[in-house]
C-alpha cells in the first residue's frame, strides 16, 4: 500500500501527490481526489446497484405490500379461478393469474415475501450474532475453548441439515417461530468457524498484543479491536447465508414441514402449485422465480461486498470499467507471450 | 500415511457418534408409533402389547444400549411398515442413491472444470462474465422449483421423459440435471478463482517459455496446483447432495435412500430411519477421509507422510542426518 494510486483511503490532499508513472492503473481525476464512501463505490457497479435495487423492492414489499394488499390474498373468486397470467380481463389484482380457488397470485406473492423474509431475516441474525461472538471469543482465547467449540461445530456440520430438520420440525410442531430456531442452529458453525479462524489470526497481531500490554480486559480487546476487523467478513458470509437459509426454508415448506397454510410462503407456493402443473402453470412458475431473483441478487451483492469490505481490493471497484482487464492478474494474451 | 489416517479416523468419530445417538433420541421423541399403526378402535390392551412386543415400553437407555448391540452385531431391527430387515431395505435403497449422487458429482467436476478454466483464461473476457452470472444462477435456483419446472416442461409438456420412475434410461436425465446445478454452479467459481491465481504463478511462464502448449500448460501444470481448493468444496458439496437427494427423489419418485429417509419419518419407522442415517453419515465420514487423502495426494505440502516421518526422528537419526549433507528425499 505504499503506492498511493492503490490507496483507496487517501487523504483529500491526494491530488499533490506526484502524477501517476504507469498509465495503466491511473485513477481517474474525480476519484482520486476524494475518499470514496461505500455508497458511491455501489453506484459505480452496474450490476451491484441493480442487486441492491431489487433486494430494497423485496423489502419494501415485505414491509408495505401486505397493507397495501388488503385482504386480496384471502379474498376468493370462484369465477376467476385459475386464470391464466398477463390478462388484466378480471382486473389489475390478476395480472399474474390466479390459483384454484380465485384468489389473486399478485396478493398471494406479496403476503409471501413477508413471510418468507420474516423467516429468513431473524434466523440470519440470530446464526450470525450468536457464531460470530462464540468465534471470536474461541479464537481469541485459543486451547480448550477452541478445540470445545470446533468440535461442537463439526458435530452440527456433519449431520444432514435438512434431515435435522425435518426430525426436528416433526417432533416440534413446525411453526415459523421452530422453522427459525433450527435454521438458526444449523447455520451457527459458519460463522464459528469463519469469526474463529479470523480471530486466532488477529489476536497474534501486534495492535492486540499492544493493546494486551496496556491491561486492557480481553472482553474490551474483542470489542473495539477485533470485531470491528471481522465484521465486513462476517457480513459478507451473512448475506451469502440468507440465500441459503431461504432456500432452505422453501425447501422445508415444500416437503410440507414448514410454512403451514393458511400462511403462505414462496416455497409453500411452489409446493401447492404442483398438483395443478398440466392446467396452471403459473401457481408454481412465479414463487420460484421470485427465490430465484432474490437469491440471485443477494449472491451479487455479497460479492460485490466482498471485494468493496476488503481494503486490499477496493481499488479495484474504483477503476474505470474498460481498465480493469488490465488490473485482472494473470493475463494470457496480454502477456505478451 | 497410516498415523495420519488413524488420527482422522479417531477425530471424525465423535461426530458420527454423536448424530447416532441423536437420531436416536430425536426419533423416539416423534411419539409413539401405536397410534399410528394400530386402527383407532384399537383397544388399550392392543396398543400396550404393539409398545411391549417392539421394546417402546423400556427406559430410553435399554432401548439405546439394545440397538448398539444390535449394530455391532450388522442388526439394524425390523422395519414397522414392511417387517423387513430394517439394515436390507436400507442397503437396497442406498446404490440408487450412490449411483444418482456419484453420475452427478462426476459430470459437476468434469463440466466445472472445463468452464472455470475456459473462464480463468481470460478474466473479465465474455466467456468469464456469461459462465460467472449462470454459475451464481445455476447456484441460487432451488432444486425442488427446477425439478417440477423439468417436469412441466420435459415431462408434461415436450414428453421426452417420463415424469418419475427409473424405468427407463431416459428417466435418469431430469434427476441428474436438477441435481447437478448447485453443485456446478459453486465449483464452477472456485475453479475460476484457483485457476486465475495460478495462472499467474512464476511457474506457468517458465512452463510457457520452455515451449509448452497451452493445453498442457493448463492441465498439467495450472489445473493441478488449483485442484485442491476445488476438492475441497467437492467434498462439502457430495455431502449436501444427500440434503439434495431427499427433496429431489421424493419429487421423482427415485427409490433411493432420501425417499426412504423421509417416508421413514413420516411414519416413525424408527429401525429404518436409524439405518439410513448410521449408513449416510458413515459414508459421509468415509468421504471426508478419501478427501483428505486426495487433497495430500495433490499437495506435496500438507503430504502427511512427510509430517509424520520427521516427527518420528530418533536423535540418532537426526545425528546421522546433520553429518549427511545430501539433504534426503
Amino acid at each position: 500500500m505504499s503506492s498511493p494510486l492503490v490507496n483507496p483511503q487517501l487523504p483529500p490532499g491526494g491530488r499533490s501527490v506526484a502524477p501517476p508513472s504507469t498509465e495503466v492503473i491511473a485513477l481517474p481525476r474525480s476519484l482520486a481526489a476524494t475518499k470514496p464512501g461505500l455508497f458511491h463505490l455501489l453506484l459505480k457497479d452496474r450490476f451491484a446497484t441493480a442487486a441492491a435495487v431489487v433486494l430494497l423492492l423485496v423489502g419494501l414489499t415485505a414491509l408495505l405490500g401486505p397493507t397495501l394488499m388488503g385482504d386480496l390474498a384471502t379474498k376468493q373468486n370462484l369465477s376467476a379461478t385459475n386464470q391464466p397470467p398477463f390478462s388484466l380481463a378480471e382486473g389489475w389484482q390478476f395480472i399474474l393469474g390466479s390459483d384454484s380457488l380465485g384468489r389473486s397470485m399478485l396478493a398471494r406473492l406479496v403476503v409471501a415475501t413477508q413471510t418468507t423474509l420474516s423467516v429468513a431475516l431473524p434466523a440470519v441474525g440470530i446464526s450470525l450474532v450468536i457464531g460470530s461472538l462464540w468465534g471470536v471469543w474461541a479464537g481469541f482465547h485459543r486451547g480448550w475453548r477452541e478445540t470445545v467449540s470446533m468440535r461442537i461445530a463439526d458435530v452440527i456440520m456433519s449431520f444432514p441439515s435438512l434431515l435435522l430438520a425435518v426430525v426436528v420440525l416433526y417432533v416440534f410442531s413446525p411453526s415459523a417461530a421452530n422453522i427459525v430456531l433450527i435454521l438458526a442452529l444449523t447455520r451457527i458453525p459458519i460463522y464459528l468457524r469463519t469469526a474463529r479462524a479470523e480471530s486466532a489470526e488477529l489476536q497474534s497481531r501486534t495492535f492486540v498484543d499492544a493493546a494486551r500490554t496496556f491491561g486492557t480486559k480481553p472482553s474490551a480487546i474483542i470489542r473495539r479491536h477485533v470485531i470491528p476487523v471481522v465484521l465486513p467478513t462476517l457480513l459478507t458470509l451473512a448475506t451469502l447465508e440468507f440465500c441459503y437459509v431461504m432456500l432452505a426454508e422453501s425447501s422445508l415448506s415444500f416437503l410440507g414441514i414448514g410454512i403451514q397454510p393458511p400462511d403462505v410462503s414462496w416455497g409453500l407456493m411452489v409446493a401447492q402449485g404442483r398438483q395443478y402443473l398440466q392446467t396452471a402453470w403459473w401457481l408454481s412458475l412465479f414463487p420460484g422465480l421470485a427465490i430465484v431473483i432474490t437469491t440471485v441478487a443477494a449472491n451479487v451483492l455479497a460479492a460485490w461486498l466482498r471485494i468493496a469490505t476488503d481494503p486490499a481490493q477496493r481499488w479495484r471497484l474504483t477503476l474505470k470499467h474498460k481498465r480493469k482487464r488490465f488490473i485482472a492478474r494473470m493475463p494470457v494474451k496480454e502477456d505478451g507471450r | 500415511m497410516w498415523t495420519f489416517l488413524r488420527r482422522r479416523i479417531i477425530s471424525s468419530a465423535l461426530p458420527l457418534i454423536v448424530v447416532i445417538v441423536g437420531v436416536f433420541a430425536l426419533a423416539r421423541l416423534t411419539g409413539n408409533p401405536a397410534s399410528l399403526y394400530l386402527p383407532l378402535n384399537a383397544t388399550e390392551q392392543m396398543r400396550t402389547d404393539f409398545t411391549e412386543r417392539n421394546g417402546f415400553d423400556d427406559p430410553l437407555l435399554v432401548q439405546m444400549a439394545n440397538y448398539f448391540g444390535g449394530v455391532l452385531r450388522l442388526d439394524f431391527g425390523v422395519s414397522l411398515r414392511t417387517g423387513e430387515p430394517a439394515g436390507e431395505m436400507v442397503l437396497r435403497a442406498f446404490p440408487a442413491t450412490l449411483q444418482l449422487a456419484g453420475v452427478t458429482m462426476l459430470l459437476a467436476v468434469v463440466l466445472a472444470v472445463i468452464v472455470g478454466s475456459w473462464a480463468a483464461l481470460k478474466p473479465n473476457g465474455i466467456v468469464d462474465r456469461i459462465s460467472s452470472f449462470a454459475s451464481m444462477a445455476a447456484a441460487s435456483i432451488p432444486d425442488f422449483w427446477l425439478a417440477i419446472m423439468g417436469i412441466w416442461v420435459f415431462a408434461i409438456t415436450l414428453g421426452w421423459v417420463p415424469t418419475s420412475g427409473v424405468d427407463s434410461p431416459t428417466s435418469w436425465l431430469l434427476p441428474i440435471a436438477v441435481l447437478l446445478m448447485r453443485p456446478f454452479g459453486v465449483l464452477v467459481q472456485i475453479v475460476r478463482g484457483a485457476m486465475v491465481t495460478s495462472l499467474s504463478e512464476p511457474y506457468i511462464k517458465l512452463a510457457r517459455s520452455k515451449g509448452a502448449s497451452e493445453v498442457r500448460v493448463v492441465s498439467r501444470h495450472a489445473l493441478r496446483n488449483a485442484a485442491a481448493p476445488a476438492l475441497t468444496v467437492a467434498g462439502d458439496l457430495a455431502v449436501g447432495l444427500i440434503n439434495g437427494a431427499v427433496v429431489v427423489e421424493s419429487i421423482f419418485g427415485w427409490p433411493g435412500i432420501g425417499k426412504l429417509m423421509i417416508d421413514s419419518i413420516l411414519q416413525r419407522d424408527f429401525a429404518v430411519l436409524q439405518a439410513a442415517v448410521l449408513l449416510t453419515a458413515v459414508s459421509i465420514f468415509a468421504l471426508n477421509i478419501l478427501i483428505d487423502l486426495g487433497y495430500a495426494l495433490l499437495d506435496a505440502r500438507v503430504r502427511p507422510s512427510d509430517r509424520a516421518r520427521k516427527r518420528r526422528v530418533t536423535p540418532a537419526a537426526a545425528q546421522e542426518r546433520k553429518l549427511n549433507v545430501q539433504p534426503t528425499r
